[in-house]
């Protein structure tokens, strides 16, 4: 494809600096240069190596995956530190790796507003419910939110909010998923598909959460190794000065916007335009429903809330929480120089450029393309391996998140009232995976054209207006009450689908009606629909005078006793 | 749990003050966070052109430094509260646990 910019020397004096040895990709790279057709056989053959490779960790975990405790949680055993690389692997999703380097590829500052919001939500889970979750859960976060409740409403609607939270999520997988491989290996959109979808419900259902939390850690590794790699490369080609880099994106974002026929003076607006906030936050209002949505959408993730039920203790939970938080905002500051070394080494690469001067794959392959312009070919192997596993590891986490709601919040809870055995729940679960797998595929296929960020952002909207503050009120505030819960919990979820249905993104853009037309004009819905969650579960809960409200009322005090100290609760391995 | 270990736990003075400490650390942390994200996200929304401000001569802009100070920020004080909780609060849970389970 195209020429690497470094010669062999520069390579090893980079890897020196980065205290790592990339002496070998060095010498790959050169190969690569020589001979284009071997280079994608080399890109399939380390997808290959981690697929094998994680294939005997799945076969390692099997054989201590025996009881529904090791299926959801690993026993129990796994370290703050592990669990933090875990949990920081479940967010630095290929969306949020593609998508938001694309984001700042294309409009530069802008993308930075995202990622701060994808990180801001952290502190939050951290200091309201990480420990009170450790505390008082057991397998999913309907456990903490039913502690003193009627069980059945509440896990119904909590294996809603997390089924529907897990579905947008999919979605933006998936479809990352079949971009990437079409681009990679030239196979169909769909067959990617297919590809992803096996190879995780094989994962999830052999191998449970001690190999989906281990093929976790891996790809977090690998993708924090690449990362660095790639952004260390651009920022050395700037001799380490950002005000550099800066400058020539700007310059070059200028001379784009003068080849497109603006005047110079238009020319030079639009390519400063980069380094300030531009078009991505419409309106005041926008913006707060936006913010909200990433704050407190992190806190209503069941594929993460739920990890903190494998740390033995809430002392692990919070070392975890800290250790995500750090790799996630490294994570971040990676993704912005990614995205402004697209700029300044994939936007002026006729060689990554279709016809109409567009990215070939689209422009969520802008961090594809510069690991090729900045590593050769066997460095856009290993990132298109690495995103591939990211995709791989991601969905497997989803699918097991939304196996256990189906399982355990449903099927124990709700249709066996808790009386199911071990075996059948396992059953129940496995079963599962595999339907979720199937609509997973589906849904892929479905959804190919959208922007996956995007995706995203709608699920974090639902999580912070359905499941966030169902999970809090319950812990929190001893006037929360089944009823309040349930009917506050379900206005959240029903009105932040139904607002993100009628916004622009998905009545104009998905389903194609007239531009104008969208009912609700703004991006998030968050802003409205988790008001109205927390309303409703207030209201409901004041106006609340059964019985059975009293009940939950009187149940506040052992349940706050548990969270704060952890007495009681369920301690590290469960035999 | 039992009832007597429940009003035991709930009135020993040693976890009335993890609460009350940990509760109040926590929504002040809380509320320091939201001032400084929603501080940011309205800037964004109402002053665009104050982030775009060139600072110096060449085209860095106080955007991108106060933007990585946000990041910063959340970091620090995740890392703040985590330090405090897994000593100060800590102690006082092994404190209330000793002296009711003996």
């Amino acid at each position: 494809m195209s020429r690497a910019l470094f010669s062999p020397r520069q390579w090893l004096t980079l890897a020196a600096l980065l205290g790592v040895s990339f002496t070998a990709w060095a010498a790959g790279a050169d190969l690569g240069q020589a001979d284009k057709q071997a280079t994608n056989w080399t890109a399939i053959g380390m997808f290959g190596v981690f697929v094998v490779f994680t294939l005997f960790i799945t076969k390692w975990a099997a054989a201590r995956t025996k009881s529904a405790s090791d299926f959801y949680t690993a026993g129990g055993g796994i370290t703050g530190f592990q669990n933090g690389l875990a949990i920081a692997g479940d967010y630095m999703s290929a969306a949020s790796f593609l998508g938001i380097s694309a984001a700042v590829m294309a409009s530069g500052f802008d993308g930075l507003i995202y990622s701060i919001g994808f990180l801001v939500g952290w502190p939050v889970v951290t200091f309201l419910l990480a420990e009170r979750l450790r505390n008082l859960g057991k397998f999913t976060f309907a456990d903490v939110a039913a502690f003193r409740f009627d069980q059945t409403p509440v896990r119904v609607f909590a294996a809603s909010g997390t089924l529907v939270v897990v579905a947008f999520y999919l979605i933006a997988q998936m479809v990352g998923a079949g971009q990437l491989i079409k681009l990679l290996f030239g196979l169909e959109y769909w067959i990617a598909v297919v590809i992803v979808g096996g190879l995780m419900m094989v994962y999830v259902l052999f191998g449970g959460m001690t190999a989906t939390t281990w093929v976790q850690i891996i790809k977090a590794i690998m993708l924090l190794a690449g990362a660095s790699f790639m952004a260390g490369a651009v920022l050395w080609q700037f001799g380490f000065s950002p005000e550099a880099m800066f400058a020539k994106a700007v310059e070059i974002k200028t001379s784009l916007a003068v080849t497109a026929g603006k005047t110079p003076e238009e020319a030079a607006v639009q390519g400063f335009s980069i380094m300030g906030p531009g078009g991505f936050v419409k309106d005041p209002i926008s913006a707060i429903s936006f913010g909200m949505a990433l704050m407190f959408g992190t806190a209503g993730l069941p594929h993460i809330l739920m990890r903190f039920f494998t740390v033995p203790n809430a002392k692990e939970a919070r070392k975890s929480v800290l250790w995500a938080t750090t790799w996630i905002g490294y994570f971040y500051l990676l993704t912005f120089i990614i995205g402004f070394g697209a700029i300044t080494f994939v936007l002026t690469n006729p060689g990554f450029l279709d016809a109409k001067g567009g990215l070939i794959g689209g422009n969520n392959m802008a961090a594809v393309h510069l690991a090729n312009a900045v590593g050769g070919n066997v460095f856009l192997g290993f990132i298109s391996a690495v995103a591939f596993a990211t995709i791989l590891a991601v969905v497997a986490g989803l699918t097991l998140s939304g196996a256990s709601a189906v399982s355990h919040d449903l099927y124990a809870t709700v249709i066996k009232k808790g009386k199911a055995d071990s075996v059948a729940e396992l059953k129940v679960s496995r079963l599962t995976t595999v339907a979720l797998g199937i609509v997973a595929v589906l849904l892929g296929i479905a959804f190919e054209k959208q922007n996956i960020a995007f995706m995203v952002s709608l699920a974090f909207a639902i999580a912070a207006s359905a499941n966030f503050p169902v999970l809090l009120m319950s812990v929190l505030w001893k006037g929360c009450t089944t009823r309040g819960a349930v009917i506050g919990g379900f206005l959240g979820l029903i009105s932040s689908v139904a607002l993100t249905v009628v916004s622009p993104a998905v009545w104009e853009a998905t389903l194609g009606n007239p531009k104008g037309s969208a009912l609700f004009p703004y991006t998030s819905p968050a802003l409205f629909s988790m008001t109205l969650g927390f309303v409703g579960i207030w209201l409901f809960s004041i106006l609340d005078g059964s019985a059975r409200g009293k009940q939950d009322r009187d149940g506040f005090l052992a349940q706050q006793v548990r969270s704060e100290t952890g007495i009681g609760a369920s301690g590290a391995s469960g035999h | 749990m039992q009832t007597d270990l429940v009003q035991k736990i709930a009135s020993h003075p040693k976890y009335q003050e993890l609460k009350s400490k940990r509760t109040g650390f926590g929504m002040w942390l809380t509320v320091a966070m939201m001032v400084v994200y929603f501080g940011f996200i309205l800037l964004v929304a109402f002053n665009k052109a104050f982030l775009a401000t060139r600072l110096g001569d060449g085209v860095m802009t106080i955007g991108m430094p106060l933007g990585f100070g946000v990041i910063v920020f959340t970091i620090v004080i995740t890392a703040i509260y985590v330090r405090r909780a897994n000593g100060e609060y800590d102690a006082l849970t092994e404190e209330v646990s000793k002296a009711v389970l003996k």
